[in-house]
């Protein structure tokens, strides 16, 4: 029998959590000697109290689902990849590829191309830490953290050497030809006589983010395969037992992870930058993680969480603008998240669950 | 390349292997204890800010050390609470830590001197001064080893030379103290530990505040002795460089020497020649800074010898009741 009823594991720890992360948060703000209220009021003003914030809030809500849902899916597989930021890199390499050198003549046809191009440089990019975790046994924590670097280095390389246009200082790549620029939603909203989110760089992206969450939560829960991963996921001996391969379901599931984390890159180097920038990806393929543990790796959830992040991104950023708060302020936040929603989860569940004991118990007798 | 130049290079390897050394050591103990860290950044990060925040308004390097080795603790002190009070997991835990100090450094640092997150430059007496050994000055013109007496050995800050005596001192904790097998039993297999009557929790406690005092020194260093005061993100993940050096050393104190050594050389001389130039090949600068990740992904695959972690690394030790 479980301690606790679903509702209170699923729903009320992760809130508890986030209650204690903000809360914190506060005090924080109010040790720096500014108004927790006021910091409050300038982030829902900025980021949800017009079109133009939604409309950035729904860009970074878009990159964090990307990188939320690749954490969550190699979750499932008790993997931790925290190689996200990399893959999410290399997605954009791949996508400035493609872009630069394939013709393409229209962004319907530009969009799947970019995103294959992305899902194959994020997958290819996932590889070689997931097979040297199924085959060698290296920690996949470690080999992934080290990716990250190594994709940093070798981005650096690619642009200062290769694509950087001649006679430019900085190291970007060449602009992406005009054919493959993505509709952003203030001009989908305007085609039907809607005034909606002028300037801001949410595109079609954004739903591609919510069908990757639909097939993510296919994947999952209703396929084979899905089934597989959590098996191994549970438990190892028990998946072997079962006549699952290890190998082969670390390997697979890294590669969709990997994927995932690349395809954020439509929606930073083809929908916003429209071209390849160093250190495009900014660290949400950090905050992934925070987003995949708020959400309990659970697509809904990792939707509801991105959008939280997007949130107080653009929140962050308002709060930069107006107060004299640093916009580093949602680094501590996103750390008190992770803390107590990954880390300290334990100090919010036992007590919870000995109040639920404590109550079923008063209700028996 | 003439024997002056590579006097230079060695020397800068020292000084750039000092803070990877001190946190590679700091990881060891941890993760010999049964407790992963890759909070060692942060770790560093939050030291840096902190010594060189009080070494800036006290004036002393020593208060700065002080103080950096407080931050640092305290940052240890979370991590031992989610990772061995509360079970929790110690690689989320390290990843929040490293977020943490990344923002709370600035926060403070705008909030206390409003220089976007830097500290003030610190002059002469808030830094730690280059200690000038013994006959440096009189030996120098002795060929061949006076040179490396007055130029590679001596004339480094203080923290260098606790940082190499840390090495044997380590050793020596580890393999011939009573505390040191416990350590080493405890990350291998708690609950034999355990049945013998030994606290897991304070042992690996004990482990953690060593490795957020070694981390603590690892800031100091960087922000009081290396460089002259805080910049944001000065640690420029040195932290996993460390952790990169720990599993390259295989868990063990003289090899952390020589792995550090490699990989300060490594930044060394990438600093020096931004593009080397090796007969016909180039070799990019991007290439030296991620030799070092790119060899321990080499040894994590076991191709070239086998590092094997601590066998109850990263499993919080719950009591069968």
């Amino acid at each position: 029998m479980d301690k606790m009823p679903k509702w209170a594991d699923v729903i009320l720890t992760p809130l508890i959590s986030l209650f204690l992360a903000m809360a914190i948060s506060a005090l924080v703000i109010l040790a720096i000697g500014e108004s927790p209220w006021l910091a409050l009021n300038t982030m829902v003003e900025g980021a949800l109290g017009s079109s133009y914030g939604w409309g950035f809030t729904l860009y970074y809500t878009t990159n964090f689902v990307f990188t939320g849902l690749a954490v969550a899916v190699a979750y499932h597989a008790s993997l931790f990849n925290i190689g996200g930021e990399g893959q999410a890199a290399m997605g954009g390499l791949g996508v400035a590829l493609v872009l630069l050198y394939l013709p393409l003549p229209h962004w319907s046809i530009a969009l799947p191309v970019a995103m294959i191009g992305a899902a194959l440089f994020g997958a290819a990019w996932a590889l070689i830490p997931a097979w040297l975790q199924a085959k060698r046994g290296s920690h996949i924590v470690i080999t992934t953290i080290m990716f990250n670097f190594i994709a940093a280095a070798t981005l650096n390389y690619v642009l200062v050497n290769i694509l950087r246009p001649p006679g430019s200082m900085d190291p970007s790549s060449a602009r992406f030809p005009e054919a493959t620029h993505l509709p952003a939603l203030t001009d989908m909203a305007a085609a039907i006589g809607i005034d909606w989110g002028r300037n801001t760089p949410v595109n079609i992206s954004f739903f591609v983010a919510i069908a990757a969450c639909l097939l993510v939560w296919l994947l999952i829960w209703r396929s084979r395969l899905g089934y597989e991963i959590r098996a191994l996921g549970r438990s190892e001996p028990a998946a072997i037992y079962a006549g699952i391969k290890p190998v082969r379901i670390i390997l697979v599931t890294m590669l969709i992870s990997g994927g995932l984390a690349g395809m954020m890159a439509i929606n930073n180097v083809m929908g916003e930058a429209e071209r390849l920038l160093l250190n495009a990806v900014e660290g949400a393929g950090f905050i992934g993680i925070a987003v995949a543990l708020m959400g309990r790796n659970h697509p809904v959830g990792v939707f509801l969480a991105a959008l939280l992040f997007g949130f107080l991104y653009q929140g962050g950023g308002e709060l930069a603008l107006w107060t004299s708060i640093p916009r580093e302020l949602i680094i501590v936040i996103q750390a008190l998240v992770i803390l107590f929603t990954g880390a300290l989860d334990n100090m919010v569940r036992m007590p919870l669950e000995r109040l639920f004991l404590s109550l079923r118990q008063r209700g028996d007798s | 390349m003439d024997f002056a130049t590579a006097i230079q290079i060695l020397d800068s390897a020292v000084r750039l292997m000092t803070p990877l050394l001190l946190a590679c050591l700091a990881g060891l103990y941890s993760e010999r204890s049964g407790v992963f860290d890759i909070g060692l950044e942060g770790k560093m990060l939050m030291a840096a800010f902190t010594s060189a925040a009080v070494a800036f308004v006290t004036g002393s390097p020593w208060l700065g050390l002080l103080a950096g080795i407080a931050g640092s603790m305290a940052l240890s002190l979370i991590h031992g609470l989610a990772s061995i009070t509360f079970m929790g997991n110690q690689l989320i835990s390290g990843v929040a830590i490293n977020f943490l100090a990344s923002g709370m450094t600035v926060l403070l640092g705008q909030k206390i001197f409003g220089l976007g997150g830097r500290t003030p430059s610190l002059t002469g007496g808030g830094r730690f001064g280059e200690i000038t050994l013994p006959f440096a000055d009189s030996l120098r013109n002795v060929p061949f080893i006076g040179p490396i007496y007055a130029d590679l050995i001596s004339g480094h800050t203080i923290l260098v030379y606790v940082a190499f005596l840390c090495v044997p001192l380590t050793w020596w904790v580890l393999f011939r103290t009573r505390f040191g097998l416990r350590l080493r039993a405890v990350g291998e297999n708690p609950a034999s530990v355990d049945t013998a009557g030994v606290s897991v929790t304070r042992l690996r406690f004990a482990a953690i505040a060593i490795c957020g005092i070694l981390c603590g020194l690892a800031g100091a260093y960087l922000a009081t002795g290396l460089s002259a005061g805080f910049v944001k993100e000065m640690t420029a993940g040195r932290g996993f460089i460390a952790l990169a050096a720990l599993i390259f050393a295989k868990w063990r104190p003289w090899n952390a020497l020589f792995a550090t050594f490699l990989f300060g050389l490594l930044e060394a001389i990438a600093n020096r020649y931004p593009n080397l130039e090796i007969g016909p090949i180039t070799i990019p600068s991007m290439f030296m800074n991620a030799l070092p990740y790119i060899l321990t992904v080499i040894i994590l695959a076991g191709f070239v010898g086998r590092a094997i972690p601590p066998r109850a690394g990263g499993e919080p030790y719950v009591k069968e009741r």
